[in-house]
Protein backbone atom coordinates (compact mmCIF):
# COMPACT_ATOMS: atom_id res chain seq x y z
CA UNK A 1 0.00 0.00 0.00
CA UNK A 2 1.11 3.45 -0.80
CA UNK A 3 -0.20 7.17 0.21
CA UNK A 4 -0.39 9.45 -2.74
CA UNK A 5 -1.67 12.84 -1.88
CA UNK A 6 -3.06 15.42 -4.21
CA UNK A 7 -2.97 18.68 -3.22
CA UNK A 8 -5.36 21.22 -4.60
CA UNK A 9 -5.27 25.11 -4.65
CA UNK A 10 -6.79 27.67 -6.54
CA UNK A 11 -4.46 29.48 -8.62
CA UNK A 12 -2.59 32.44 -7.01
CA UNK A 13 -4.53 34.90 -9.13
CA UNK A 14 -8.53 33.62 -8.14
CA UNK A 15 -9.21 35.44 -5.53
CA UNK A 16 -10.20 33.19 -2.19
CA UNK A 17 -12.74 34.72 -0.08
CA UNK A 18 -12.96 31.71 2.23
CA UNK A 19 -9.08 32.24 2.68
CA UNK A 20 -9.42 35.51 3.29
CA UNK A 21 -12.06 35.21 5.93
CA UNK A 22 -9.82 32.88 7.63
CA UNK A 23 -6.66 35.43 7.34
CA UNK A 24 -9.18 38.12 9.11
CA UNK A 25 -10.08 36.16 11.74
CA UNK A 26 -6.63 35.82 13.12
CA UNK A 27 -5.95 38.82 15.01
CA UNK A 28 -9.26 38.68 16.58
CA UNK A 29 -7.89 35.26 18.13
CA UNK A 30 -4.31 36.80 18.82
CA UNK A 31 -2.44 35.24 15.45
CA UNK A 32 -0.95 38.47 14.83
CA UNK A 33 1.97 38.71 11.51
CA UNK A 34 0.01 36.25 8.94
CA UNK A 35 -0.24 38.80 5.93
CA UNK A 36 -2.05 35.80 3.64
CA UNK A 37 -3.75 32.67 3.84
CA UNK A 38 -5.37 30.91 1.14
CA UNK A 39 -7.51 27.44 0.92
CA UNK A 40 -6.72 23.97 -0.35
CA UNK A 41 -7.88 21.11 -0.75
CA UNK A 42 -6.14 17.98 0.51
CA UNK A 43 -6.91 14.45 -0.85
CA UNK A 44 -5.28 11.58 0.22
CA UNK A 45 -5.69 8.11 -2.25
CA UNK A 46 -4.66 4.44 -0.57
CA UNK A 47 -3.72 3.23 -3.56
CA UNK A 48 -3.74 -0.95 -3.41
CA UNK A 49 -0.78 -1.26 -6.18
CA UNK A 50 2.20 -0.55 -6.16
CA UNK A 51 2.96 3.28 -7.22
CA UNK A 52 4.99 3.06 -10.78
CA UNK A 53 4.90 5.17 -13.09
CA UNK A 54 1.93 4.36 -15.21
CA UNK A 55 0.07 4.11 -12.18
CA UNK A 56 1.43 8.01 -11.06
CA UNK A 57 0.20 8.61 -14.44
CA UNK A 58 -3.11 7.18 -13.57
CA UNK A 59 -3.45 9.35 -10.95
CA UNK A 60 -2.31 12.23 -12.55
CA UNK A 61 -4.90 12.09 -15.09
CA UNK A 62 -7.61 11.48 -12.14
CA UNK A 63 -6.51 14.79 -10.76
CA UNK A 64 -6.21 16.73 -14.38
CA UNK A 65 -10.39 15.70 -15.14
CA UNK A 66 -11.53 15.02 -11.51
CA UNK A 67 -9.82 16.65 -8.70
CA UNK A 68 -9.23 19.65 -9.88
CA UNK A 69 -10.77 22.22 -12.36
CA UNK A 70 -7.77 22.98 -13.83
CA UNK A 71 -10.11 26.29 -14.89
CA UNK A 72 -9.26 27.67 -11.54
CA UNK A 73 -7.00 25.33 -9.55
CA UNK A 74 -3.37 23.64 -9.61
CA UNK A 75 -2.81 20.30 -7.79
CA UNK A 76 0.47 18.72 -7.25
CA UNK A 77 1.05 15.06 -6.09
CA UNK A 78 3.23 13.56 -4.00
CA UNK A 79 3.84 9.94 -3.04
CA UNK A 80 3.64 9.70 1.13
CA UNK A 81 5.09 6.69 1.84
CA UNK A 82 5.08 2.83 0.28
CA UNK A 83 5.47 -0.74 1.91
CA UNK B 1 -45.83 17.79 -33.53
CA UNK B 2 -45.48 19.77 -29.83
CA UNK B 3 -41.26 20.20 -28.94
CA UNK B 4 -40.46 17.46 -26.39
CA UNK B 5 -38.25 19.48 -23.93
CA UNK B 6 -36.22 16.93 -20.92
CA UNK B 7 -35.10 18.19 -17.36
CA UNK B 8 -32.71 16.39 -15.90
CA UNK B 9 -32.96 15.05 -11.99
CA UNK B 10 -29.59 14.32 -10.71
CA UNK B 11 -29.50 13.64 -6.39
CA UNK B 12 -30.12 16.84 -5.52
CA UNK B 13 -31.71 18.44 -8.21
CA UNK B 14 -34.08 21.02 -6.29
CA UNK B 15 -35.87 22.96 -9.51
CA UNK B 16 -36.68 20.29 -11.82
CA UNK B 17 -40.67 20.46 -11.03
CA UNK B 18 -40.61 24.33 -11.49
CA UNK B 19 -38.43 23.81 -14.92
CA UNK B 20 -40.66 21.11 -16.11
CA UNK B 21 -43.99 23.66 -15.43
CA UNK B 22 -42.02 26.38 -16.61
CA UNK B 23 -42.13 24.35 -20.33
CA UNK B 24 -45.71 23.63 -20.14
CA UNK B 25 -46.26 26.84 -19.69
CA UNK B 26 -44.72 28.07 -22.41
CA UNK B 27 -46.77 25.69 -24.45
CA UNK B 28 -43.96 22.46 -25.26
CA UNK B 29 -44.43 19.15 -23.75
CA UNK B 30 -41.98 18.55 -20.83
CA UNK B 31 -39.79 15.38 -20.26
CA UNK B 32 -38.51 13.97 -16.95
CA UNK B 33 -34.75 12.71 -17.37
CA UNK B 34 -32.79 10.64 -14.90
CA UNK B 35 -28.99 11.30 -14.44
CA UNK B 36 -28.32 7.54 -14.70
CA UNK B 37 -30.13 7.03 -18.05
CA UNK B 38 -28.07 7.87 -21.17
CA UNK B 39 -31.37 7.91 -23.20
CA UNK B 40 -32.69 11.11 -23.87
CA UNK B 41 -36.16 9.96 -24.97
CA UNK B 42 -36.32 11.73 -27.59
CA UNK B 43 -36.27 15.58 -26.62
CA UNK B 44 -35.74 18.56 -28.78
CA UNK B 45 -33.61 20.04 -26.27
CA UNK B 46 -32.86 19.57 -22.41
CA UNK B 47 -32.66 22.14 -19.66
CA UNK B 48 -30.22 21.27 -16.67
CA UNK B 49 -32.28 22.63 -13.60
CA UNK B 50 -30.82 24.01 -9.98
CA UNK B 51 -30.35 22.84 -7.36
CA UNK B 52 -26.98 20.96 -5.44
CA UNK B 53 -26.31 18.07 -7.08
CA UNK B 54 -24.15 15.52 -5.31
CA UNK B 55 -24.56 18.14 -2.58
CA UNK B 56 -22.04 20.28 -4.37
CA UNK B 57 -19.51 17.91 -3.04
CA UNK B 58 -15.87 18.49 -4.39
CA UNK B 59 -16.71 21.14 -6.40
CA UNK B 60 -20.25 22.36 -7.81
CA UNK B 61 -21.49 20.34 -10.98
CA UNK B 62 -18.21 18.28 -11.20
CA UNK B 63 -19.42 14.71 -9.91
CA UNK B 64 -22.87 15.29 -12.19
CA UNK B 65 -20.65 16.07 -15.29
CA UNK B 66 -19.51 12.41 -15.27
CA UNK B 67 -23.01 10.76 -14.75
CA UNK B 68 -24.16 8.52 -17.85
CA UNK B 69 -26.99 11.51 -18.84
CA UNK B 70 -24.08 13.62 -19.00
CA UNK B 71 -22.60 11.67 -21.48
CA UNK B 72 -25.01 11.71 -24.54
CA UNK B 73 -25.89 15.31 -23.61
CA UNK B 74 -22.15 16.62 -23.79
CA UNK B 75 -22.41 14.45 -27.52
CA UNK B 76 -25.46 15.83 -28.63
CA UNK B 77 -24.85 19.78 -27.14
CA UNK B 78 -21.74 19.81 -29.47
CA UNK B 79 -23.79 18.94 -32.33
CA UNK B 80 -26.20 21.25 -31.84
CA UNK B 81 -28.88 20.04 -29.35
CA UNK B 82 -29.74 23.22 -27.44
CA UNK B 83 -29.16 22.96 -23.48
CA UNK B 84 -29.86 25.38 -21.22
CA UNK B 85 -28.40 25.62 -17.60
CA UNK B 86 -29.96 27.38 -14.89
CA UNK B 87 -27.70 28.00 -11.67
CA UNK B 88 -25.82 24.15 -10.46
CA UNK B 89 -27.11 23.23 -14.47
CA UNK B 90 -25.04 26.46 -15.53
CA UNK B 91 -22.19 25.31 -13.40
CA UNK B 92 -22.52 21.74 -14.64
CA UNK B 93 -21.87 22.78 -18.04
CA UNK B 94 -18.52 24.83 -16.89
CA UNK B 95 -17.60 21.47 -15.68
CA UNK B 96 -18.03 20.19 -18.62
CA UNK B 97 -16.74 22.13 -20.41
CA UNK B 98 -19.41 23.40 -22.98
CA UNK B 99 -19.41 26.50 -21.35
CA UNK B 100 -15.67 28.51 -20.58
CA UNK B 101 -14.82 29.63 -17.35
CA UNK B 102 -15.64 28.18 -13.74
CA UNK B 103 -18.18 28.65 -11.03
CA UNK B 104 -16.74 30.03 -7.28
CA UNK B 105 -18.35 30.93 -4.28
CA UNK B 106 -19.59 33.99 -3.94
CA UNK B 107 -17.23 37.10 -2.72
CA UNK B 108 -18.99 37.44 0.31
CA UNK B 109 -19.10 34.02 1.21
CA UNK B 110 -23.16 34.30 1.90
CA UNK B 111 -25.91 32.32 0.25
CA UNK B 112 -28.35 34.92 -1.72
CA UNK B 113 -31.48 34.52 -2.50
CA UNK B 114 -33.36 37.58 -4.12
CA UNK B 115 -34.91 39.33 -7.11
CA UNK B 116 -32.51 40.20 -9.29
CA UNK B 117 -32.37 42.60 -12.64
CA UNK B 118 -30.64 41.46 -15.50
CA UNK B 119 -29.45 42.66 -19.08
CA UNK B 120 -30.29 40.47 -22.07
CA UNK B 121 -26.57 41.02 -24.12
CA UNK B 122 -27.91 38.85 -27.22
CA UNK B 123 -30.89 37.35 -28.37
CA UNK B 124 -28.75 35.37 -30.75
CA UNK B 125 -28.97 32.28 -28.71
CA UNK B 126 -31.85 29.29 -28.97
CA UNK B 127 -32.75 30.36 -25.48
CA UNK B 128 -33.12 34.50 -25.93
CA UNK B 129 -34.88 34.78 -29.16
CA UNK B 130 -37.76 35.82 -27.79
CA UNK B 131 -35.91 39.15 -26.09
CA UNK B 132 -33.78 41.87 -27.45
CA UNK B 133 -30.66 42.59 -26.69
CA UNK B 134 -29.93 45.51 -24.35
CA UNK B 135 -33.36 44.29 -22.64
CA UNK B 136 -33.81 44.56 -19.09
CA UNK B 137 -35.55 41.47 -16.64
CA UNK B 138 -35.98 40.47 -13.25
CA UNK B 139 -35.50 36.76 -12.12
CA UNK B 140 -34.84 35.20 -8.73
CA UNK B 141 -31.58 34.75 -7.86
CA UNK B 142 -30.41 31.99 -5.57
CA UNK B 143 -27.16 30.40 -4.73
CA UNK B 144 -23.50 30.33 -2.99
CA UNK B 145 -21.18 29.46 -5.88
CA UNK B 146 -22.39 32.07 -8.25
CA UNK B 147 -18.96 33.82 -8.82
CA UNK B 148 -18.08 33.41 -12.53
CA UNK B 149 -14.55 33.19 -13.70
CA UNK B 150 -11.85 32.96 -16.59
CA UNK B 151 -8.94 34.15 -17.68
CA UNK B 152 -8.59 37.12 -19.13
CA UNK B 153 -7.94 36.09 -22.95
CA UNK B 154 -11.28 33.97 -22.51
CA UNK B 155 -13.44 37.13 -21.10
CA UNK B 156 -12.02 39.13 -23.52
CA UNK B 157 -13.09 36.71 -26.38
CA UNK B 158 -16.24 36.40 -25.07
CA UNK B 159 -17.21 39.91 -25.65
CA UNK B 160 -15.71 39.96 -29.29
CA UNK B 161 -17.74 37.26 -29.84
CA UNK B 162 -20.71 38.63 -28.17
CA UNK B 163 -21.04 35.44 -25.88
CA UNK B 164 -21.39 37.33 -22.59
CA UNK B 165 -25.68 36.42 -22.95
CA UNK B 166 -26.58 38.36 -19.44
CA UNK B 167 -25.04 41.02 -16.93
CA UNK B 168 -26.28 41.58 -13.24
CA UNK B 169 -27.78 44.97 -13.32
CA UNK B 170 -27.70 47.16 -9.97
CA UNK B 171 -25.30 45.47 -8.19
CA UNK B 172 -22.88 42.38 -8.77
CA UNK B 173 -24.67 40.18 -6.20
CA UNK B 174 -21.69 37.64 -6.20
CA UNK B 175 -18.03 39.33 -7.43
CA UNK B 176 -18.77 37.59 -11.04
CA UNK B 177 -16.01 38.72 -13.26
CA UNK B 178 -17.33 41.90 -15.69
CA UNK B 179 -20.85 41.34 -14.18
CA UNK B 180 -21.35 38.10 -16.28
CA UNK B 181 -24.28 36.29 -15.13
CA UNK B 182 -24.16 34.06 -18.16
CA UNK B 183 -22.89 32.73 -21.09
CA UNK B 184 -23.49 31.12 -24.38
CA UNK B 185 -21.16 28.41 -26.49
CA UNK B 186 -20.18 29.65 -30.02
CA UNK B 187 -22.73 28.10 -31.84
CA UNK B 188 -25.96 29.91 -29.75
CA UNK B 189 -27.42 26.00 -28.45
CA UNK B 190 -26.35 25.99 -24.89
CA UNK B 191 -26.72 28.74 -22.50
CA UNK B 192 -25.91 28.98 -18.77
CA UNK B 193 -27.08 31.42 -15.80
CA UNK B 194 -26.98 32.24 -12.30
CA UNK B 195 -30.56 33.60 -12.10
CA UNK B 196 -33.72 31.20 -12.47
CA UNK B 197 -36.19 32.31 -15.16
CA UNK B 198 -38.09 29.10 -14.51
CA UNK B 199 -39.39 30.67 -11.18
CA UNK B 200 -40.87 33.63 -12.90
CA UNK B 201 -43.27 32.29 -15.38
CA UNK B 202 -46.23 33.12 -13.60
CA UNK B 203 -47.66 36.25 -12.38
CA UNK B 204 -48.56 34.65 -8.96
CA UNK B 205 -45.34 33.35 -7.55
CA UNK B 206 -41.76 34.92 -7.61
CA UNK B 207 -40.94 38.31 -8.49
CA UNK B 208 -44.91 38.64 -9.45
CA UNK B 209 -43.68 39.41 -13.18
CA UNK B 210 -43.29 36.43 -16.00
CA UNK B 211 -39.99 37.86 -17.00
CA UNK B 212 -38.29 33.98 -17.18
CA UNK B 213 -41.04 33.00 -19.74
CA UNK B 214 -39.21 34.27 -22.93
CA UNK B 215 -36.37 31.02 -22.11
CA UNK B 216 -39.12 28.84 -22.74
CA UNK B 217 -40.91 30.63 -25.45
CA UNK B 218 -37.51 30.85 -27.32
CA UNK B 219 -36.81 27.64 -27.73
CA UNK B 220 -39.99 26.47 -28.21
CA UNK B 221 -40.41 28.59 -31.44
CA UNK B 222 -36.94 27.78 -32.12
CA UNK B 223 -37.74 24.31 -32.48
CA UNK B 224 -41.01 24.37 -33.94
CA UNK B 225 -39.55 26.95 -36.73
CA UNK B 226 -37.07 24.19 -37.65
CA UNK B 227 -38.97 21.12 -37.94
Amino acid sequence: MARVVVDVMLKPEILDPQGQAVQRALPRLGFEGIADVRQGKRFELEVAEPVDEAALARIHEMAETFLANTVIEDFVIKVEESK
Amino acid sequence: MTARIGVVTFPGTLDDQDSLRAVRIAGAEPVSLWHRDKDLKQVDAVVLAGGFSYGDYLRAGAISRFSPVMETIIEQAKAGLPVLGICNGFQILTESHLLPGAMLRNNHLHFICRDQKLRVETADTAWTADYSAGQEISVPLKNIDGRYVADERTLDELEAEGRVAFRYLDGNPNGSLRDIAGVTNAAGNVVGLMPHPEHAVEPLIGTGRTDGLGFFTSILKKLVSAS
